[in-house]
């Protein structure tokens, strides 16, 4: 392998890792806010026990998502300093703003965890959950328009190898930015409503009885199906948004070769690589077509358009595939929890939905490492699309594969101990046991 | 003031912001994990943790900050540092991820274990230790470009006296500044035993750190000559930080004013790594980049500063919420706020 290959693999590495513990970052404050919320204004103490478990639990989280974002902020420029070099006069101004949102975060994550019963007014220490929120969804913004001006890069103009008359906020709100905006945040509140869910469901299959389990359930699938049917809303615009500006990724990960209108979409299947013929595959008739346009006879560009050596690989059709599937399991889940809870003769909270909700949890984390790779392998070979390729931007230094395999360990160190850590935290301690405490402080 | 000229003054002072927080934090680090093996953790222990449980993560943004910011106003730094520095950047990034991850599996998962301390402990030398070689090869003669490749020369960096004066100044400060931080602190606290304690530490991390000041001069004379004579323009500004240093020193040895004398020694070390700043200029990079040749285009230039600006409006009135809810709150300073 090269430097250029081992330069890839330790990005996706690290990138593959931080996305774990940056999505529960973004997501899980949202649920912090809104149990400690319902604890305050029903008084259930079930609710308010709910916020301080989940918060002891998610600064651990954090710590890894902290350290390893700073590992990813400060590769950008080891691993591709020609990228930087080019990009970093545009994309300056987002990646600044992210640390600001940082910043702003890790200022009053500080505050909130240490003024528990520092305030008469209980809502003055829910109010601290907002600029939380604020942060972490703000620098979850900015980082994404960096990814998404790779994507469609747009905001400069190109000069002999150097990048003149810099407009940064149209840089910024490029095409790509709002639908893939949307599509990051919605679904990184999903995971997490999924990874909260999962806990609780994990503890009533394990034979405990108590009502904070039911309640935690209750809410995050209650939330939880608002942000699937977002999700899928903004992975839908995402679509459109493909066929559009980006037709070689949407058409990669469709096998979609030739442009022609009432295109089906091909689900699973095998692709001869020297014929192109696909076989056992479901194909859909209009399907992809209504995806793109919103018309059966709507026309999708197909990947002959575009020359071969700027395909991207042709796997990510079974990332694609495999991450919309997990997306409907998503939808689905809570449907079914909600009408059995409303129809009362059933118990909502039967083994096999518990069941649903624990499979649920790895699921969502495994769609969005998918949703990466397709979004990220989807735009090879590029690096900034149609300006500089992945090749030209690596880094010249030869020793790319010592460090990579110094961040594996570090990964799989800082990855097991960080489980290890939070079962301990939680196992000695279950939530019953915390409310008796409770009860008799009160 | 130009573009190029406000860019760098911001971005050195989140690094001279980066050397104050950070070096307490190595430094408490270290002192925390020292307490436990003299068998002193329940002197020293709760005042450092009282102290960094709520700004460790703040602390770390400071350097994100530094980073990400010199990339975005000099962007060719990216090109020449980013190449160059992969071996001991990584080492340097590998040893913060443990330490920031290892503090959050300390202090909110498992309270009693050594090694997680030992392994927080540590890294507060060897980071600064790693994150000096920056200030090192800038001053030329450890890079070597070869048409498209720029090249770290390892043996050159270790075998150099410089480099070693510089890694002495940055571990011997870390202690020095942490300490006086802490006696501050710890009688804030009205802490006597913890206080009686890191005074003693103060007092003898003066004296390396001044030493090794000297020989960064020296050093700096045989290495690079050109930087040595800027340095002895503005050597009011290198007397000023021995005149703070010293008065630092007197109140602490006279056990009055901790607060006045930990003010002195971020005077002292304003004094003394604005100088080095400002003598270092216009390179940013000897002697291959200079502060014109590396800035971003005006435009982002200007966008930069007007976010920088709104941002800090942001900011610091949530830095000083954080201070007084910790640093200032005499109730939560001894341990009577949960």
């Amino acid at each position: 392998m090269g430097t250029v290959d081992w330069s890839r693999g330790l990005t996706e590495m690290t990138l593959a890792f931080h996305i774990l513990f940056a999505t529960v970052g973004v997501g899980v404050p949202v649920f912090i806010s809104i149990a400690e919320w319902l604890g305050i204004a029903k008084k259930d103490v079930h609710y308010s026990l709910m916020a301080r478990r989940w918060a002891r639990g998610f600064v651990i989280t954090v710590a890894v998502g902290v350290v390893t974002g700073t590992c990813i902020g400060l590769q950008l420029s080891l691993l591709w300093p020609e990228f930087m070099r080019l990009a970093g006069n545009v994309v300056g101004l987002p990646l600044f703003m992210e640390t600001f949102a940082f910043f702003f975060e890790a200022i009053f994550l500080g505050i909130y965890l240490y003024t528990w019963n520092r305030f008469s007014n209980p809502y003055l220490h829910w109010l601290l959950t907002l600029p939380i929120i604020i942060g972490s969804t703000g620098s979850a913004l900015f980082i994404t328009t960096v990814n998404a001006f790779m994507n469609t890069p747009q905001g400069f103009t190109y000069e002999s190898g150097n990048l003149t008359h810099i407009d940064p906020l149209a840089a910024m709100f490029n095409p790509a930015t709002p639908s893939k905006v949307a599509h990051v945040l919605f679904s990184a509140y999903l995971t997490s409503a999924f990874l909260l869910a999962m806990i609780a469901a994990f503890a009533m299959l394990k034979g405990r009885k108590d009502d904070y389990y039911r309640k935690s359930i209750r809410l995050n699938m209650t939330v939880g199906l608002v942000l699937a049917v977002a999700t899928i809303i903004g992975g839908d615009a995402s679509a459109k948004f493909l066929a559009k500006e980006q037709p070689e990724k949407l058409a990669a990960a469709e096998w979609h070769f030739e442009t022609g209108d009432r295109a089906s979409l091909v689900v699973g299947g095998r692709l001869n690589p020297e014929t192109g013929e696909i076989s056992g595959a479901i194909e859909i008739p209009w399907a992809l077509s209504i995806l793109a346009t919103n018309h059966p006879d709507g026309t999708v560009v197909g990947l002959n358009d575009f020359p071969k050596d700027e395909w991207p690989p042709l796997y990510v059709h079974y990332l694609f595939d495999a991450m919309v599937g997990i997306g409907f399991y998503l939808l689905a889940v809570p449907c079914l929890f909600l009408a059995m809870l409303l129809i009362k003769r059933w118990n909502a909270y039967n083994r096999w939905i518990l069941g649903g909700i624990l499979a649920g949890g790895p699921l969502s984390f495994l769609a969005i490492e998918l949703g990466w790779f397709y979004a990220e392998v989807g735009r090879q070979p590029w690096i900034i699309r149609g300006y500089l390729r992945v090749s030209d931007a690596a880094t010249t230094n030869a020793h790319v594969d010592v460090t990579f395999w110094m961040f594996a360990v570090l990964y799989a160190v800082l990855g097991i101990v960080c489980l290890f850590v939070l079962a301990r935290l939680f196992h000695n301690k279950p939530a019953e046991l915390e409310l008796e405490l409770h009860r008799i402080i009160l | 003031m130009s573009i190029e000229q406000l860019g760098i003054t911001v971005l050195w002072s989140f690094l001279y912001g980066y050397l104050i927080v950070g070096s307490i934090d190595f430094g408490a680090g270290f002192y925390a994990y020292y307490g436990r093996m003299i068998g002193k953790e329940s002197i020293i222990g709760p005042v450092i943790s009282r102290y960094l449980s709520p700004v460790w993560e703040v602390t770390n943004v400071f350097l994100v900050f530094f980073f990400v910011g010199i990339v975005g106003f000099f962007p060719e730094t990216a090109y020449y540092y980013g190449t160059a520095l992969l071996i001991p950047g990584s080492i340097a990034l590998i040893l913060l991820s443990i330490r920031g991850s290892f503090y959050a599996f300390a202090n909110y998962g498992v309270k009693k274990n050594s090694f997680y301390l030992l392994a927080y402990g540590a890294t507060g030398l060897l980071i600064p230790a790693s994150l000096s070689t920056v200030f090192t090869i800038s001053e030329g003669g450890f890079l070597a470009v070869r048409g498209n490749e720029v090249v770290l020369l390892m043996e050159e960096l270790f075998y150099s006296a410089y480099s070693w004066a510089v890694v002495l100044l940055a571990m011997s400060s870390v202690l020095f500044i942490s300490s006086t931080f802490l006696t501050f602190y710890a009688a804030r606290a009205k802490d006597e035993n913890a206080l009686e304690l890191m005074r003693r530490f103060a007092l003898w991390g003066g004296i390396p750190t001044i030493i090794s000041s000297l020989f960064v001069f020296i050093a700096l004379r045989n290495h690079n000559l050109e930087h040595f004579q800027r340095a002895l323009d503005v050597w009011w500004m290198f007397g000023l930080s021995l005149v703070s240093f010293a008065m630092a020193v007197w109140l602490i040895w006279k056990q009055r004013s901790y607060g006045i004398a930990f003010v002195m020694v971020m005077l002292q070390f304003a004094f003394a790594f604005y100088g080095y700043g400002i003598s270092h200029l216009p390179y940013l990079l000897y002697p291959y980049l200079t502060l014109y040749g590396g800035v971003t285009n005006p435009t982002m230039g200007r966008a930069l500063v007007i976010v920088f600006i709104a941002g800090f409006a942001l900011l610091v009135p949530s830095l000083i919420l954080l201070l007084r809810l910790f640093l200032f709150n005499a109730r939560y300073v001894k341990g009577e706020l949960a």
